[in-house]
């Protein structure tokens, strides 16, 4: 199991990266009984057999290292839903897109903390490929929206460390004005 | 914090920009990449990124390009760190922990030297495309 639930989220993103997504959509919702995330892309998609394996922790899709398949993302995530009273679901289609969508229980012993949400979203912003991600977090009463490409027409890059504190203290501005 | 708006944000840039022209940009090619693959995550390579961040930030450095990357093969030394120096052999750094990643930008991207005892040589051969 991930350390925190944002950590399933990055897994999860980089999924959808390496699958060729250009339009990612991630949303983070937390309420005092239920915590539900959700990551819409527009990426390869996967078919119907596939979609059957990708919960075996030795398949993986993404052909980065020939000897080495081992796919941990949506596993790791199977298992936090199951074990938090939570559930998990999965839509995908081929050439259109995939969407993983869980719940878990907020206040279950075994979940996971949210871990750090604004370096989890500046580092999902900053990879180095065509994309634009999308990411609205909410929660009982508030909520904000950002998006990749207007981080970058804003500053230009993600990529410099100026640019990057630049972004990484906008995030933390708007998750400290959130109200819970 | 006040929460900060889209105009806000690019009026910083624009300051940060002016004075980025008046001082040395003598760091313009400097890269840390950081491993964050699965085995880097769950190690705390998230921690290392802002570690990473701050340091740069307190010393007031804003050219040195950050990067990520997925797994370099060396999930047992993880977080694992590449530096790109020019002038300096291209380095991968493994085990790094938030006081690690400071002393890297203090004494490998700042004084030029590199930090022996945690170097992991290169990624793994059997993910080395030839």
């Amino acid at each position: 199991m991930h350390a925190t639930l944002c950590d399933i989220v990055t897994d999860l993103v980089q999924n959808s990266i390496e699958a060729g997504a250009s339009q990612i959509r991630v949303e983070v919702s937390t309420h005092p009984k239920q915590i539900e995330i959700c990551i819409v892309d527009n990426g390869k998609g996967m078919d119907a057999a596939t979609q059957a394996r990708v919960f075996d922790p030795f398949y993986s899709e993404a052909g980065k290292h020939d000897h080495r398949q081992v796919g941990l993302g949506l596993p790791l995530l199977k298992q936090t839903a199951e074990a938090t009273g939570g559930r998990m679901e999965l839509h995908s289609e081929q050439g259109k897109g995939t969407t993983v969508r869980f719940y878990v229980e907020a206040q279950h012993w075994d979940t996971p903390p949210l871990g750090n949400l604004v370096m989890t979203v500046l580092g999902l912003m900053s990879f180095r490929s065509a994309y634009n991600l999308t990411f609205t977090r909410k929660t009982q009463h508030d909520s904000y929206q950002v998006s990749r490409h207007e981080l970058i027409e804003v500053l230009g890059n993600l990529e410099e460390a100026g640019t990057l504190n630049l972004a990484k203290g906008f995030l933390a501005s708007q998750e400290e004005a959130l109200v819970h | 914090m006040a929460k900060l708006t889209l105009d806000t944000l690019r009026k910083l840039r624009e300051e940060q920009q002016k004075t980025m022209v008046m001082r040395d940009p003598s760091n313009k090619d400097t890269q840390i990449i950081v491993g964050m693959g699965t085995c880097g995550i769950a190690a705390g390579a998230k921690d290392v990124f802002n570690a990473i961040l701050e340091v740069l930030e307190a010393k007031n450095i804003t050219h040195v390009l950050v990067t990520q990357t997925g797994c370099m093969g060396l999930c047992h030394s993880e977080p694992t760190v590449e530096v790109i120096v020019p002038g300096m052999p291209v380095v991968i750094y493994g085990n790094v922990k938030r006081d690690i990643a400071k002393q890297i930008v203090q004494e490998h991207v700042i004084e030029k030297k590199l930090l022996d005892n945690h170097i992991c040589d290169k990624p793994a051969m059997d993910i080395i495309r030839k």
